[in-house]
Formats: structure tokens, C-alpha cells, sequence
């Protein structure tokens, strides 16, 4: 079992108005081969910012300040320019939210694959493209080798995003990291980008890192869950375990929260107050205002983890429960 | 005459945007960061501008009959009489060619032309026909292509066409032979040449404003009005048109320098205004020819424009930054 | 595409149109004939001659309207006369004016056609090179020191150019023009040099902007992520998305390199279409004048419609009609 991915302590930095203001707080995370990884959390919990920090794409002016982060045993912090571009796209590739404005609108899409693979492989430009056609056979575009003529904007929302996925295979990547892949598309066109995913998955071993705030998506997709809450991993664990049996007061609040798994009738229960914005983070643990269980050490100390079988909590009170 | 009402008009019409910008929260707070951003810019313009101002006072002195020229503050800071017979370097006590003394020995800190005017005097009066030229012509250019721009956008069909064909008509002119063209058929005189620049520079900002409302016309609180039959023109005086003026404020800066540059240009033509900078390099370019030759006039001009148009291009560049469409959505 | 070619030919006719109509009230209803004529021959010059100038060169017909026969007006064989390319002469020298046409475009484009493409070489290729290190010193210093060239004159870079370079350091003459291929760069050398000057800071930072613009796009992300280096980000894929924005500015200005420039002909001595406008504007010439921005709206249209086309070359998505 090989550790594709293992970040600790990663903190990412945007300057704001009293200096540099963390969106992404001494944050971990694990993933092994064959393994794939849905990272959860909330419009502006900084899991986007956690994505890109991974093939150093953070945009400026923000920084990733601290942290050590390694792709298949490599430290990706150290790397100078050209091992950075050797890696990005090789180790591990990226897909975007929004097909619509990821791709080179002026190049044909097949030209856009071909670049991909022969970045990092020297190959002619026929074989190029004849790999290029079977990538896309293989992600479901249908007539691959007239499509690889075609541009982007002839192409429909669904098409792109496969073109997106084909590109990110092209140099045959050992961790995939899926940036919400299906937001900006039609629910039956997400199903279909999700079971193509099953499917790679299936076939190539690559690891997977996908990022979501759908929590019906990780249901249908992932292996093991990461929730994460103004700029911290606060709960990781096994889906099964997580979904069933959660133990972080946030998950917990979150998964009662779903319209489809509430009691018909009854109120739909919220998690009371708003997710706080980065640099007006609350002292000690980030949830301690919007808890149900909260008591002292809560405001005081960011709480450490708790090992229990199947899954791993940032919380006092689950802390307590345990030690008594 | 004609001059001194121009310079009343802009007087008068800076008074008013600066009572309007004022009132607004959001315009004291880009004041404020342009303030900020380039303290010395705005310095240097302000200071072209007061000395522009000090050359607008004028008067006539009726002591000792006859006919008198009006003169200044600005010259009045100078003595009287101030003209010497010929070249004089900066600074010289004698004339440049033959030696003769001077009437003020030393006391011209940039030297004498060939007419004997002192250099700097003339240097310094050429802001004002700057600051004329930049401020008057973007008062009738403005105006006009806000009014044509805006017609266009808001209505739309025949008269976007009609618009369209004019803008495209003078676009389709070159510049330069136009601006000509208009001064020989207006004849020469600093409103003149501000009229011909204003009509020949309309046009660019008459897109920007006709693309602009085209958005403007759009927006909810726009179709409300029009739904609740408010009539066109209140809608386009209280709705359209306040929220062009960051663009007017944007390309009033940003063209300002070229504005005098291209008078600069028709100088050298022989069409541009008397006393302008323009004028002055026109008169003194053989001079460098000359053995040995004269700099100081030269010298004196240009960098009176190039301190100008420098600062207003610094100015103009951070009013664009902080004006802009995208930063203002920032902010708010 | 082809219709709408032929819809933009038509309107660039009915434009040109609108240019004639508007030089014929400039040139004609603000200065009388009689003023035109005394202009040209003389302030003092008694009546006769004067109207036997007027005959000689068609100003003595009525201006707009005719009762007697109403083609016979000065409006009519305006339009007649310039829609049929029929210059006639200048009011100045006499001379056909189509022939100083003829003689002046080559010396016109002599020099024109380096300064073009040096321009463009130049102003994308160091804008290019700026904005890939764009926050850093290099691209503070760079646009600094474009701002800085975008304030000083032409006029002052004229001037400088011919006493440095022309009368100090001796490198090039100050003016003048000989078509002898083995000597004719020497003469361009210094228009050349002057023109550079003067465009290249407001096109760098134009260029600039726009190239900064779209790196920041999600595309050059996707690029970035895929293992493409900066370098080829920038040469590749940001050069190919900002060539409308570079069209624009580019082709528009191909059909008024055989106009020549005003400033730089005169002053550097090449005679050609530049110089004959600056020799109308100070004989008077109204006639030349007239001819010169009818020819200028005519390139003009014929550009944009050049601008269009190029368009639909660079980016797929243009679909023109």
C-alpha cells in the first residue's frame, strides 16, 4: 500500500487587511494508491485553495506559508522549477470546477491532449494523437477521432469536462485531484462523470482526490471522507463509518441537515449561526461557537486528534467521552 | 476675450464636480486613495494648475494713457519691463551674441529668447494654454459624446444607426488632416483649436459610453423605472448617466495629455495657440543649428510638458485603477 | 462570410459618402470660393484674376444648388469628381495632383513598412517578455520607463534624435532621402529610430495589460497543471488568446502606411504622402488637402473591414454575417 499523498500541517496564506490571514490552517491529510479521498466542507473552507496548493497553483498573492506536502514520496515544497514541471501532470493531474473556461478556447482540444502527453513523454506527434484519440474513447466521447479536431466551444458542458479528464490522464498521473468536478454541470451529466471516475479508477489504480460540498456525490464515490471546517481537517474517516456513524459535532450537524435523510414532517434542523470567514476565525476550536456540546477547553485549545477504530476527530468533547 | 470665458467656463465647471464629488461617500474614498497612491503627481498638477491660475487674473493698468495690454498676476510677479534686446543665456549678465550688458543682468534664471522675453515667464505661462487646452476641449467633447453615446445606447434602432454613421464618418478621417482641416476652416484663436480637438476626439468615448448603457439599460432598477413610466429622460439623467461619470472622470485624465500633445503638434503646423509650449519648441528648434547654440528655450519648454503630461499620466494611471469597474466591485 | 463582406463594403461606401459630404460643408461652406482663390493667388489680387481662377479650377459654379441645371454645382462635381477618382489639380502649383500621389507612396512605405514591423517585434516582444516576469523589478522598471516615453513629445524626440544622433555623434544624416538601396537605410535610420521611440511605451503597456490579463485566466491554469512551463504559457498559449486585442491595434494601421506620417516626413526631408499633406496644409492647398482625407477615409475603411476578416483567422470562435 503506497502513500500517494501525505500533507502536514499545510498552511496557506492570502494578505488581508491585518496582515497575512491563513484560509488554510496547519491542515493534514492522507491518501493511498488505488484510494479515493472526498474532501467536504463549505463554500469557503479553503478545501479549493487545499487542492491547488497541491501542484503549487496557488494564485498570488496568496502563499503556501508552511507545511510539508509529498507526491509519491517526493517534497513538493523543495522542488525547483523544472522537477515542479516534470511532476505536474506526470505524478499528479487536476481537473477543474468550470469546463466552460479551463480549456485554450483558440486550440483544438485533440492538440490541447496532445500537449499534455508530450510534455512529459517523447513521443511523435501521430502516436501523440493516436493516444490522445484513445483517451478519449476511454473517457466516453463519442466519434473520438473526429472530436479531436473539434474546439472547445463546439463541444457541450459534459464533452468539455471529459476533454478535461482525458488531459489530466494523458501523462498516466499516480494521484488525480478533482476540484468539484460536477458543479457546474446538469445532474444527469454528473452521474455520468462520476461513474466514469468509478470506472478509471477501477482500471488504473490512481488515487483520487475529490473535492465537494455534496455530500450525495461522496456517498456515491468515495472510499474514505475528510470533513473540513474554516480552514482545518475537524474529522477523517471510512465512508461507511463517517456517513453512519459520525462523531464530530460539525459532520453530525452537517449529515442531519440532508433533506432526504431528515424525518418527514418535522423541522429541518440547521447548524445554528454562519461559517466564519477567514481572519475572523474564532479562538480555540473554529465550531466552539455554533456547538451544541461546546465547554471550556473548547474556547481556549484547537483540539488534537482522537483515534478511534475506522476514523480520527478534532474534538474535546469526543476527547472526553473517550477518556471516561 | 473669448479666452477669458473659457477659462471662466472651466473654472466654473470644476467648481461644480467638485461640490458633486463632495456629497458622495464613495468619491471622498477614491479621493482620499488616489491621494494615497500618488501624493507627488498630484502635487505637480496642482501646481501647474495654480500657476494657470495666477496667468488667468488679469487686468489693465490705465495709468499713463494709450492702449495697454492686460496683464496678469504672473507677469506682475515679474518687473516690468522685463524684456531684453536679444539672446541671453540663463543667468548672463551680458547678451548672448555681441556682448552687449543686459537691462536685468542675472536675473534671468533660463536666459532670454531671440525676441529678449524672458525664458521662465514664457515657460510658466504656457501651463495655462496647457491646462486650457486639456480642460476646455474635454468640456465640448465630453458633453457631445455623452450625448450622442448615450442616445445610441439607451434607444437603440434608428438612432444607434444614426450614430454609428456619424462616428464612423469622422472616425474614418485621419486625425491629424482633420484637426487641420477644422482649425484652417475655424481660423486660429485657443477656443477655435479647442472646438476642432473637441470635435475630432468625441468619438472614442461615444462607444465606450453607447457599450456601457447598452449594460446600464438592462439592469432591474432601470427596467423598473421604465415599467412604472417614468419618463426616458429622467431615467437617463438620474440612472444612466451617474453611473458613466467614473468613465467621464477616467477618460477626462487619460486623454488630458494627449490633448496637449496634439497642440504641441498643430504648433509646429503654425495653427496652434499663441504662448503654448508647443509654440515655443516650434520657435526654438533652428536654434540648436546655431553655433554656438541656444539650448535654454528649448530645454525650458520641454521640460515644462514633460513635467505636465508626466504627472498627468501618473494621475490618469492610478484614477483608472482605482476607478475601475473592478476594482469598485472589490470595494463595495 | 461573404455577405457579410458585402454588407460592411456597403456601409464603408455610404461612410465614405458621409466623409465627402462632411468635406465638402468644411472646405466649401465655411470659406468661400473667393477666399480659396485669394488664398491662392494673392490677398491683393484684383477681381479678374481672381475669377479666372475660380473658372480655371471649377469654384465659380453655384455651391449647392442650381436652378439652371442642377448637375452643374460644385456639390455634384465634388462627389462626381472624387467618386471617380478624378483629382484634377492642385490649387497651389497646378499640378495633377495623382501624380504627386504616385511619387509619394514609395517613399511613403520606405519608411513606414521597417517602422511597422519593428514596432510590432518589438512592442509584443518585450511586452511579452515583461509580463511573464510581471511584479517583479524587471516589469516595474519597464513601465516606468514607459510611462516615461509616453510623455515626452515626438516633437522632443525629433529634435532630440537629429542633434544627437544627426548633428553630435554624426552617426546619421539629419535628414533628406536618397532611393539608392545601397545608401537609403542611413536616411530611414533616424525616422525609424524617432517613430520607435514615440510609439513603444504606450505599446508596451498596452500589450502588457492585455498579455497580463489572460495569464490570469482559468485556462493557463489548466496549462500550468498539465506541466506546461511559463515560458511556453506565454509564447504558446497567451500569445494565441490576445491576438484579437493585437489585431486591432495591428491591422488597422496597414493601409495608412502608404500615407506616410505628417511629423516624420517633414521633418526628416522624405517626400512622401506626408510631406505633400504638410506642403498643402502650409500652401492653402485645399484641393490636395481634400484629396489626402478622402484617400485616409477610404484606407481606413478598407482597414477595418481588413480587421474583421483577421479576426475570423485568429480565433475560432468569430463566426463573421
Amino acid at each position: 500500500m503506497t502513500r500517494v499523498l501525505e500533507v502536514e500541517g499545510l498552511v496557506v496564506s492570502f494578505p488581508g487587511e491585518h496582515g497575512r490571514t491563513p484560509v488554510v490552517d496547519r491542515l493534514d491529510l492522507e491518501l493511498d494508491a488505488g484510494d479515493t479521498l472526498a474532501l467536504v466542507g463549505e463554500s469557503g473552507c479553503g478545501k479549493s485553495m487545499t487542492a491547488l496548493s497541491l501542484l503549487r497553483l496557488v494564485p498570488r498573492p496568496g502563499r503556501i506559508d508552511a507545511g510539508r506536502i509529498r507526491i509519491d514520496g517526493e517534497d513538493l515544497l523543495a522542488l525547483r522549477v523544472d522537477a515542479l514541471r516534470r511532476l505536474r501532470g506526470h505524478k499528479a493531474g487536476m481537473i477543474f470546477q468550470e469546463p466552460m473556461t479551463s480549456l485554450n478556447p483558440v486550440l483544438r482540444v485533440g492538440a490541447q491532449v496532445v500537449e499534455a502527453i508530450r510534455l512529459h513523454e517523447r513521443v511523435g506527434v501521430l502516436e501523440a494523437r493516436r493516444r490522445a484519440a484513445e483517451l478519449f474513447e476511454r473517457v466516453g466521447i463519442p466519434d473520438p477521432a473526429e472530436r479531436l479536431d473539434a474546439y472547445p466551444h463546439e463541444l457541450s458542458g459534459g464533452m468539455k469536462q471529459r476533454v478535461m479528464i482525458a488531459i489530466a490522464l494523458a501523462a498516466r498521473p499516480r494521484l488525480l485531484i478533482a476540484d468539484e468536478p460536477t458543479t457546474a454541470l446538469d445532474v444527469t451529466i454528473q452521474a455520468q462523470v462520476l461513474e466514469l471516475l468509478r470506472e478509471l479508477r477501477r482500471d488504473t489504480g490512481m488515487a483520487v482526490l475529490l473535492i465537494t460540498h455534496d455530500l450525495g456525490i461522496v456517498n456515491e464515490v468515495a472510499d474514505r471522507v475528510a470533513v473540513m471546517y474554516a480552514g482545518r481537517v475537524v474529522e477523517v474517516g471510512a465512508r461507511e463509518t463517517l456517513l453512519g456513524a459520525a462523531r464530530h459535532p460539525y459532520t453530525q450537524g452537517l449529515l442531519r441537515s440532508i433533506p432526504a435523510l431528515a424525518p418527514r414532517g418535522a423541522r429541518l434542523p440547521e447548524i445554528p449561526g454562519s461559517v466564519p470567514s477567514a481572519g475572523a476565525w474564532p479562538s480555540g476550536c473554529r465550531f466552539h461557537p455554533r456547538c451544541p456540546r461546546v465547554f471550556d477547553p473548547c474556547k481556549q485549545h484547537d483540539p488534537d486528534w482522537t483515534a478511534l477504530p475506522g476514523q480520527r476527530v478534532r474534538c474535546h468533547a469526543v476527547a472526553r467521552e473517550l477518556a471516561s | 476675450m473669448l479666452g477669458n470665458c473659457a477659462v471662466a467656463a472651466l473654472v466654473l465647471a470644476g467648481l461644480a464636480a467638485a461640490l458633486r464629488v463632495g456629497r458622495s461617500p464613495l468619491w471622498r474614498q477614491a479621493g482620499r486613495e488616489l491621494r494615497r497612491r500618488r501624493p507627488f503627481a498630484l502635487l505637480v498638477v496642482a501646481l501647474y494648475a495654480a500657476i494657470a491660475l495666477l496667468d488667468s487674473i488679469a487686468w489693465v493698468d490705465h495709468e499713463g494713457g494709450g492702449v495697454h495690454e492686460a496683464r496678469s498676476l504672473l507677469v506682475r510677479a515679474f518687473p516690468a519691463d522685463f524684456r531684453e534686446a536679444s539672446y541671453s543665456a540663463p543667468l548672463a549678465d551680458v547678451e548672448f551674441y555681441g556682448g552687449a550688458p543686459l537691462r536685468h543682468p542675472g536675473s534671468h534664471w533660463l536666459g532670454t529668447d531671440i525676441l529678449g522675453r524672458d525664458v521662465l515667464l514664457q515657460a510658466l505661462r504656457g501651463a495655462r494654454v496647457a491646462l486650457l487646452v486639456g480642460g476646455l476641449t474635454s468640456l465640448i467633447s465630453i458633453p457631445l459624446a455623452l450625448l450622442f453615446g448615450v442616445a445610441a445606447g439607451y434607444r437603440g434602432g434608428r438612432v444607434d444607426d444614426v450614430v454609428f454613421f456619424v462616428t464612423s464618418t469622422l472616425a474614418s478621417m485621419p486625425g491629424l488632416l482633420l484637426l487641420v482641416a477644422l482649425v484652417m476652416a475655424l481660423g486660429r484663436g485657443p477656443v477655435q483649436v479647442c472646438i476642432a480637438l473637441g470635435v475630432t476626439g468625441w468619438v472614442g468615448f461615444a462607444r465606450l459610453a453607447r457599450g456601457e448603457t447598452f449594460k446600464l439599460r438592462e439592469l432591474d432598477y432601470v427596467q423598473a423605472a421604465r415599467a412604472l413610466g417614468v419618463p426616458e429622460l429622467r431615467i437617463v439623467l438620474r440612472h444612466v448617466v451617474p453611473n458613466l461619470m467614473h468613465l467621464v472622470v477616467i477618460t477626462f485624465v487619460l486623454t488630458f495629455s494627449g490633448l496637449v500633445l496634439s497642440e504641441a503638434v498643430l504648433s509646429w503646423l503654425g495653427l496652434g495657440i499663441d504662448g503654448s509650449w508647443g509654440q515655443m519648441i516650434d520657435q526654438a528648434r533652428d536654434e540648436l543649428s546655431r553655433e554656438p547654440a541656444i539650448w535654454w528655450n528649448l530645454t525650458a519648454a520641454s521640460a515644462a510638458l514633460f513635467g505636465l503630461i508626466l504627472a498627468v499620466n501618473l494621475v490618469g494611471d492610478a484614477v483608472r485603477d482605482i476607478l475601475d469597474p473592478r476594482t469598485l466591485r472589490e470595494r463595495a | 462570410m461573404l455577405a457579410y463582406l458585402v454588407r460592411r463594403l456597403a456601409w464603408g461606401v455610404v461612410t465614405v459618402q458621409g466623409v465627402l459630404l462632411f468635406l465638402f460643408v468644411l472646405f466649401f461652406l465655411l470659406a468661400t470660393p473667393d477666399d480659396i482663390a485669394r488664398k491662392a493667388v494673392g490677398e491683393k489680387a484684383p477681381q479678374a484674376v481672381l475669377d479666372q481662377w475660380k473658372q480655371n479650377h471649377g469654384y465659380d459654379k453655384p455651391r449647392v444648388w442650381n436652378p439652371a441645371a442642377p448637375a452643374d454645382t460644385m456639390l455634384f462635381d465634388h462627389f462626381r469628381r472624387m467618386l471617380s477618382f478624378d483629382f484634377g489639380n492642385s490649387d497651389a502649383d497646378d499640378t495633377p495632383i495623382a501624380e504627386r500621389l504616385r511619387a509619394g507612396v514609395g517613399p511613403s512605405l520606405a519608411f513606414t513598412l521597417p517602422l511597422f514591423v519593428l514596432e510590432i517585434v518589438f512592442g509584443v516582444g518585450l511586452a511579452l517578455f515583461v509580463a511573464f516576469f510581471r511584479d517583479t523589478a524587471i516589469d516595474r522598471t519597464a513601465t516606468v520607463l514607459a510611462v516615461l516615453a509616453m510623455s515626452v513629445s515626438t516633437l522632443l524626440y525629433i529634435i532630440g534624435a537629429q542633434y544627437v544622433l544627426g548633428k553630435l555623434l554624426r552617426w546619421f544624416p539629419i535628414s533628406g532621402f536618397d532611393p539608392d538601396p545601397s545608401v537609403i537605410a542611413r536616411f530611414l535610420a533616424l525616422p525609424v529610430i524617432v517613430g520607435l521611440l514615440s510609439g513603444i511605451g504606450s505599446d508596451l503597456r498596452f500589450y502588457r495589460t492585455v498579455f497580463v490579463e489572460e495569464s490570469g485566466k482559468d485556462y493557463v491554469r489548466t496549462a500550468r497543471a498539465k506541466g506546461c512551463g511559463e515560458g511556453r504559457i506565454m509564447g504558446r498559449h497567451v500569445l494565441r488568446n490576445s491576438l484579437i486585442p493585437i489585431l486591432t491595434q495591428v491591422v488597422v494601421q496597414i493601409p495608412f502606411l502608404f500615407t506616410g506620417s505628417l511629423l516624420l516626413e517633414s521633418f526628416f526631408g522624405i517626400p512622401g504622402l506626408g510631406s505633400v499633406t504638410v506642403d498643402a496644409i502650409n500652401a492653402n492647398d485645399f484641393s490636395t488637402l481634400r484629396t489626402m482625407v478622402y484617400i485616409g477615409s477610404l484606407l481606413f475603411v478598407a482597414g477595418q473591414i481588413a480587421t474583421d476578416v483577421s479576426y475570423t483567422l485568429a480565433d475560432p470562435r468569430v463566426r463573421l454575417g
